[in-house]
């Protein structure tokens, strides 16, 4: 059975999809939350049409704040600002923050209970080109080992603008990662989104496919590619990486008895290691991480590298046949 | 320096200036206006006999140190280290493809002649500070160069070496920045005022000088200033113009971040290229 309130009604037909990359609904999501709350403002740190807070910044431009290229400054001014009434958001590429201003929020907004919300762009493999120094694989490992921080990779353009304002919701920091190339937009534009609550796309008894990010798409495309195989899979969209759903997880688990990770990052850390973690100390079951094998990535276009790293569907429906072959003969 | 030297190394500058286009127009990503500008200061430091490399042995212990800080300018780099003999020259056009030692921001150990690998900003200036303190404590001769830009200038990171390398009297290092007064959202000036550089490093007890960075002959006059310094850090200001040499992107910060024209659409590149290649009228153009 399939999510029908979740899955826009063309889901499993790309090519009438829009493309669209989820940073655009950060910058849809912001105008929304500046509609709503006067107290919102933006900082950027010399990236502001690319991580979208352009789009904010068009709309309530005394309301923008440029830091120049000075991130870790722009987590202190916002920790600042925070602390005074503002609902600050701030943004750059994931690589520079949270990349490069892990202590500052760890010790200026975490431990100080601040809430301001970190949009990470140019997440994950797709910024392709621009190799390994701008490609983001750790972050969501790095903002999940901070005490009170909630941590969300959004699935889809439309998930992105519903994650952003959730995010007002939340009494605390909140690390938002997105990608810079187009991707499927696959949910309903009114989908639920709770902050913490995963989202079961697709019922299934064989094995349980669980994803974060764009590659939740592509998880549900390779349990089609099973389906033909014969295998039935259940897909779960894990949005909120921190606090995880548990218990969506482990019901699913109890079902089929075999889980794979997908993510664009480390298995290292990420969503990987919260699975791991959650059925090792709960119902141990065999699983399987797919997601970069503690390696760098490098230069190439997004679909070469999301190949060559077995993130694709394809690549994941095989790997996710040999493995259970492998584990159930 | 011999006016005929003179103009065999702007034409040196404005043939790297051509390679950095090809790449970029065949890559379809990657950056114009910075790789562009800083050429005739990379000429001076390359062919200019102000550092000492070996192509045939990019290990050299004697060799003098050149760092790339603002790592996204590299096709710039790429293009001088392979007319330098570090690496066929063909090899350019696979800048920023899968497989390629031309990673779109320079990786250390993919590519002989890089002394390190950099992409965020703020981060190489530490590291030639640490170069130069190493060489001084072991009473050793290797220079150690330098480039970052303006922009990375906005990095607490930067501020801290320069403080660090202040306070050490590293002498044997010679920053050079690329004054070109743009960054990504705009004028520096306009998204966070740097001026002035000079002052600034004055009083950070560096040894301070402003030049054009269009006129070789004061690079390497500069350069050779900096290393009789001998109390102190030097760092030359090299003013640039964004996108210098192809006039539709000169000073317009827009190109801080795009190729030349896309592949396969190669109009108004190849006017550009001809620009280049006869130094604006100056010379006959040359086939290659
Ligand atoms: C730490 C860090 N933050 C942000 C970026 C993204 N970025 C790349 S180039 C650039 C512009 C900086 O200005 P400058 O270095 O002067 O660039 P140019 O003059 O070449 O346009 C920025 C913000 C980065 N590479 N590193
Ligand atoms: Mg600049």
């Amino acid at each position: 059975m399939e999510n029908k309130k979740y899955l826009d009604d063309n889901w499993q037909n790309e090519e009438k999809l829009d493309m669209i990359p989820t940073r655009n609904g950060y910058g849809e999501g912001m105008v929304a939350a500046g509609e709503m709350n006067e107290n919102v403002v933006a900082l950027c740190a010399d990236l502001t049409e690319s991580t979208r807070t352009l789009m904010f910044k068009e709309k309530f431009p005394d309301r923008f704040i440029e830091c120049g290229v000075s991130e870790a400054n722009m987590v202190g001014v916002a920790s600042g600002l925070a602390s005074t009434g503002k609902i600050p958001f701030v943004a750059s590429y994931a690589m520079f923050c949270p990349g490069m201003t892990w202590v500052q929020i760890r010790t200026t907004l975490c431990y100080n209970q601040q809430k301001v919300i970190i949009g990470g762009a140019h997440a994950g493999l797709s910024v392709g080109p621009d190799g390994a120094t701008h490609q983001a694989l750790e972050d969501i490992a790095i903002m999940r080992a901070l005490p009170n921080m909630t941590v969300i990779v959004p699935a889809d353009y439309h998930e992105t603008r519903r994650a952003v304002i959730a995010s007002l919701e939340v009494n605390s920091p909140v690390y938002l990662r997105f990608a810079r190339e187009n991707s499927p937009v696959f949910s309903k534009i009114d989908a639920p989104f709770e902050v913490g609550k995963s989202i079961v796309l697709r019922d299934g008894t064989d094995v349980t496919l669980i994803a974060c990010g764009p590659m939740v798409y592509e998880a549900l495309l390779a349990s089609e590619i099973l389906a033909r195989r014969d295998i039935s899979c259940e897909v779960i969209n894990a949005h909120t990486i921190k606090p995880f759903d548990e218990s969506t997880l482990l019901a699913s688990a109890a079902k089929t008895n075999y889980v794979v990770s997908i993510e664009e990052h480390q298995i290292i850390g990420g969503l990987g290691s919260t699975v791991a973690e959650t059925l090792g100390e709960n119902y141990p079951v065999p699983m399987r991480r797919i997601g970069m094998n503690d390696k760098y990535g490098e230069s190439g276009t997004a679909d070469e590298l999301l190949e060559r790293y077995g993130l694709t569907a394809e690549r994941i429906a095989q790997t996710v046949l040999s493995s259970i072959t492998e584990e159930r003969g | 320096m011999p006016e005929k030297n003179l103009l065999e190394l702007e034409k040196k500058a404005n043939q790297i200036r051509v390679d950095i286009i090809r790449s970029l127009v065949e890559a379809g990503s990657g950056h114009s206006a910075g790789p562009l500008d800083m050429a005739d200061v990379f000429t001076a430091i390359y062919f200019g006999d102000v550092m000492k490399y070996d192509p045939k042995n990019p290990d050299w212990e004697e060799r003098d140190r050149f760092i790339l800080s603002n790592g996204h300018i590299c096709p710039l780099l790429y293009a001088t280290l392979a007319h330098a003999g570090f690496f066929p020259r063909e090899e350019l056009l696979s800048l920023r493809k899968l497989d390629s030692r031309l990673q779109g921001h320079p990786h250390r150990v993919a590519l002989p002649g890089l002394e390190t690998s950099s992409g965020p900003l703020g981060m190489g200036l530490s590291q030639a500070a640490g170069m130069a303190y190493s060489f001084l404590m072991d009473k050793k001769k290797n220079w150690v160069f330098a480039a970052l830009s303006d922009g990375e200038h906005q990095e607490g990171n930067t501020w801290e070496a320069i403080l660090f390398a202040g306070k050490y009297k590293l002498y044997n290092l010679t920053v050079l920045i690329d004054r070109n007064n743009i960054q990504i959202d705009g004028y520096t000036e306009n998204v966070m005022p740097l001026e002035s550089m000079v002052e600034k490093y004055e009083s950070f007890n560096w040894h301070v000088q402003e030049i054009d960075g269009h006129n070789i002959e004061s690079i390497i006059d500069a350069i050779n200033e900096s290393k009789a310094i001998s109390t102190k850090p030097s760092v030359i200001i090299c003013n640039t113009i964004p996108g210098k040499g192809v006039e539709y992107m000169e000073r317009d910060y827009e190109w801080h971040g795009k190729p030349p024209g896309t592949k396969g659409n190669v109009g108004e590149v190849v006017e550009a290229l001809y620009e280049l290649r006869t130094l604006g009228g100056q010379i006959a153009s040359e086939h290659e």
